[in-house]
């Protein structure tokens, strides 16, 4: 985490930088949701992955760790 | 405007487009056929002619839908003169997402965002003009505060948006709560009104009307919506009248209140907008009512014309190193526009333990399906990974397809690379690919990790338990019991009819308690049906297709074993706590008032004032729904006093009258044999409500008359409160059958329009009162859908339950319980003799709780498993 932390600094400081995201995402209603986003058209950054899962109940706080230690930048639980 | 070859709306099932001859360049020249060359499938076919089928069917379901009235009919609105008066299905069009702007509200020609915006209602409803129709369309009133609502969402600037109606008649569930949102905190204006004309001025829109007190206003509006409403088009009263089916005075098929959804001749049914105007929930309520009595009546001859799918033995793979095949769909130029398919192919061929890649133009079209299956026979591929679309929609498709090559259905993957890359990177599609690219790593690299799964299946105990022995729960019971399903009818009370006993008769006249002894008496001479009077739930145990229910019956303890429940277990009227209600002998409630008409109790002529207060104990803060019935049963009683005693003077004080859909004739009929209808000040204070007292021996009646804005006093020797439906607010059988209830006690369905008699819980459903106010025929017809429902499930005979559940380690169990407390299905259970903690597979739902609290890593989640889903994280 540490560092992620310090790969952060230094992005920072590049106008160009952009964040890793991966989502967890409820198959019910968020990742629902991102479906429907794309039927609406409605566009957003290309630097997001999802993983679906059941629902959010499923999240282990292991994954949210794995993720970071992966060298995402940032994790978004949503459901 | 749409081109000559189109496709009807974007939710089309099947989603094929089709060619309209009348506007085809080939069709009307004999040149062009451009389409043709470009058709990448060779779909297109000039030569395809009207075939005729014949088809020999047991029964008829008609459900020929609506038309929309043409606003076009009366010059008073300018509808097609000005391009900014729309119709309510133009305006929809408008708000969305899918339609000709986006979902931006836009006027013309500018294409400027109006800054105001008029609803009008009642366009070509209630109202007798030549070419409008005398009929409340039922649904108009709750679409235009949707679509204000909406609009005012939608709108950059801040909308004004003003709804100019006769009465708002938000009578469906939780409808009122709606309205009261629009009213109360989105501010959209509701104006009670007779709008006289519309005239154009500058390119805006001067509406002129005479508001309650009958002061003429004018008022300028950038826009004009004609909430227009529903009627039955000439190709179904044509179609009707070919099937030798009666329609009534306004071609609807409706026939009665008892059998609301049988057509006038045996064998046919009739459902939706067809059968009288009404809206999508009442809609799907009676096409479940009308497919499950046909099916009754073909009862004996189910599964005798069932075709059974050939289904290839599956191939046993576990132990085999994984051979992975990846297809990517270019969907048209859905995804291949932006993601550059051919590379995100030869990226996948690299990934481990890929064999075989392809791209596809469609990879669900069915040709393409029978390619995969050969090509998961050929390359004896054991996992599969299709990049296209969502599995959310299209995962049951592949998975068939696997099925059909032998291979378990679990051993699958789908990476979204459209709803969740192509359609929403358009801008970029350099990152578009890369992220395409990588979608596709993380679904093979868990797919190789995907153990083949079982889906468990178990028998479905063919009886059924029906609580609840008023209307609703008896038409269950008889629909069920009639195709041979042994049914348990319980009753609190000691006698069958509930509510319904203290009904008279319906809007349409036809007597209740007649219908009620001759259903009372089919239920209790029908040898499948087990009634047990005077008897309470006391405990519950397992669940869909195998239920265990204890009841107490008359003071001895019965387990009734059941696969299905269903849930009529009604509501009752409200006991008023104001206006001299049990105070003084001359208030009565609207039940009271019908049982005296059942009695033809003589004193009823001695009378020679009568007075209505509408919405007693509804819509007010404290029960904030519209009871619905009330206002159809006021009419009605009052028109009954009037048929007694004909001089007597009665009077309806009410809020806003809300005889929906075809009772709008009996509140004309009401009015036009004298009865006084006038609207109450509903304020927020007390003080100007009704009041009620005694002086000299009179029964006072004092109130605000909107349209004079005085305090009226009525002198009268007559009070009926129309009183709420209220439910058990409380009720034990939430808890009992793990179902839940709305904010008013009322049962939650398990989707509004959607599974309207469904209960989120799988094998309980619900009917009549107990779901919602409604009046009688609506309670039959939701009993006959919620028999239908159940029925389905009973059918199978046996119910599987998805492969994707939990599964307890014993080796690493600890015993903690945190499992078994946490599961919102109960479906976690302590083994009697290990001690250990075990999944019931069938109760399982895969959400993953139980995997994610378990403190010894001891559960894991078939198909989102931990490998699998760091193998997801470490693809990133």
């Amino acid at each position: 985490m540490g560092f992620s932390i310090i790969n952060q600094q230094s992005s920072i400081n590049n106008p160009r930088w952009e964040p890793k995201i991966v989502a967890f995402l409820c198959n019910w209603c968020s990742y629902g949701s991102a479906d429907l986003a794309g039927v609406s058209r409605l566009q957003y950054p290309p630097n997001l992955r999802v993983i679906r899962i059941p629902c959010t109940g499923r999240m282990n706080p292991k994954f949210i760790l794995t993720a970071f230690r992966q060298g995402v930048d940032g994790v978004w639980v949503s459901g | 405007m749409r081109k000559a070859i189109y496709v009807r709306y974007p939710q089309a099932v099947p989603l094929k487009y089709c060619i309209d001859a009348e506007n085809c360049i080939y069709f009307k020249k004999g040149k062009c056929r451009i389409c043709e060359k470009f058709c990448p499938n060779k779909a297109i076919n000039f030569n395809d002619q009207k075939r005729e089928f014949t088809l020999k069917t047991g029964a008829i379901i008609l459900a020929l839908g609506s038309e929309i009235f043409d606003p076009g009919t009366h010059d008073t609105y300018g509808y097609k003169k000005s391009p900014n008066v729309v119709t309510s299905l133009e305006f929809e069009r408008i708000l969305s997402s899918s339609g000709p702007y986006s979902g931006h509200i836009v006027s013309s020609p500018d294409k400027n965002e109006p800054e105001k915006i008029a609803w009008l209602q009642c366009i070509g409803s209630r109202d007798e003009r030549p070419g409008s129709k005398g009929y409340c369309s039922a649904v108009c009133c709750t679409y235009a505060v949707k679509q204000a609502m909406l609009a005012k969402e939608h709108s950059k600037k801040n909308l004004d948006a003003a709804i100019f109606y006769i009465d708002i008649r938000t009578n469906g569930k939780d409808f009122e709560k709606y309205y009261n949102r629009a009213k109360d905190d989105s501010g959209v204006r509701f104006i009670k009104s007779k709008i006289t004309n519309i005239t154009e001025l500058d390119g805006k829109h001067l509406i002129s009307y005479v508001d309650e007190a009958g002061k003429r206003i004018e008022e300028l509006f950038d826009m004009v919506v004609l909430s227009v409403g529903l009627g039955v088009s000439k190709e179904a009263v044509n179609l009707a009248r070919k099937l030798d089916i009666q329609l009534n005075h306004y071609g609807f098929a409706g026939s009665g209140s008892f059998e609301p959804v049988a057509g006038s001749r045996p064998g046919i049914y009739v459902c939706g907008a067809f059968q009288a105007p009404k809206d999508i929930p009442s809609s799907v309520i009676d096409a479940s009512a009308a497919a499950g009595l046909a099916g009754s009546k073909l009862a004996d001859y189910r599964w005798t014309l069932t075709k059974t799918k050939h289904i290839p033995e599956e191939i046993d793979v576990r132990g085999e190193p994984p051979r992975i095949g990846v297809f990517v769909c270019r969907c048209g130029s859905n995804i291949a526009s932006i993601v550059d398919v051919p590379s995100v192919v030869e990226f996948a061929q690299s990934l481990p333990h890929v064999v075989y890649t392809e791209e596809n133009l469609f990879s669900c079209s069915q040709d393409t399906q029978d390619k995969i299956t050969q090509i998961i026979k050929d390359k004896r591929l054991n996992r599969v990974v299709v990049a296209a679309c969502t599995p959310r929609t299209h995962e049951p498709l592949f998975q068939e397809t696997l099925i059909n090559a032998g291979i378990n259905k679990y051993l699958f993957e789908m990476a979204n690379i459209r709803n969740q890359c192509s359609w929403v990177h358009k801008d970029d599609k350099k990152r578009a690919t890369e992220k395409a690219k990588s979608l596709v790593k993380m679904a093979v690299s868990k797919v190789a990790l995907l153990d083949p799964l079982k889906e468990p299946s178990m028998p479905i105990n063919q009886k059924v338990l029906v609580i609840g022995g008023g209307t609703a729960g008896m038409v269950a019971a008889k629909n069920l019991a009639d195709q041979g399903y042994w049914t348990f009818l319980i009753e609190k009370a000691d006698s069958l009819g509930g509510q319904a006993r203290h009904l008279h008769e319906t809007w349409q006249g036809e007597d209740i308690q007649k219908y009620l002894s001759g259903l009372i008496k089919e239920v209790q001479s029908n040898k499948n049906i087990e009634i047990f009077l005077n008897s309470r739930i006391k405990q519950v145990d397992g669940f869909a297709g195998n239920f265990k229910t204890t009841i107490e019956n008359n003071s001895k303890s019965v387990v009734l074993e059941h696969g299905i429940t269903i849930i009529a277990s009604g509501a009752s009227e409200f006991v008023p706590d104001q206006y001299l209600y049990g105070k003084d002998r001359r208030v009565v409630t609207g039940l009271e008032l019908q049982q005296r008409f059942i009695d033809k109790d003589p004193s009823l002529t001695q009378i020679n004032t009568a007075v209505f207060i509408q919405c007693v104990g509804s819509r007010i803060p404290q029960r904030p729904y519209c009871s619905k019935v009330c206002c159809t049963q006021s009419i009605k009683s009052a028109v009954k006093l009037k048929e007694i005693k004909p001089t007597m003077d009665v009077f309806v004080l009410y809020r806003d009258m809300r005889p929906y859909g075809l009772r709008e004739d009996l509140y004309r009929k009401a009015r036009s044999i004298g009865i006084n209808f006038i609207r109450y000040d509903f304020g927020k204070e007390i003080a100007v409500e009704p009041k009620v007292e005694t002086n000299n021996g009179n029964l006072q009646i004092a109130f605000i008359d909107c349209v004079l804005k005085r305090k009226m006093v009525i002198q009268s020797d007559l009070l009926i409160l129309a009183s709420a439906i209220v439910p058990e607010k409380v009720n034990r059988l939430a808890q009992l059958y793990k179902v839940t209830q709305n904010e008013d006690g009322f049962f939650a369905e398990a989707h509004v329009k959607l599974r309207p008699v469904d209960f989120a819980t799988d094998g309980v459903f619900v009917c009549g009162l107990a779901h919602a106010p409604k009046s009688i025929d609506e309670s039959i017809t939701q009993a006959q859908a919620a028999a239908s429902r159940a029925v389905r499930l009973l059918s199978a005979k046996s119910i599987s339950a998805g492969g994707t559940v939990a599964c307890v380690n014993p080796n690493f169990c600890s015993s903690c319980g945190v499992c078994v407390s946490i599961c919102p299905y109960s479906a976690a259970l302590f083994n009697k003799k290990s001690g250990k903690a075990e999944i019931e597979p069938t109760l399982c739902k895969g959400c993953g709780l139980c995997t994610a609290s378990c403190r010894s890593g001891a559960i894991n989640l078939k198909g989102f498993d931990n490998e699998q889903i760091f193998a997801q994280i470490f693809a990133l």
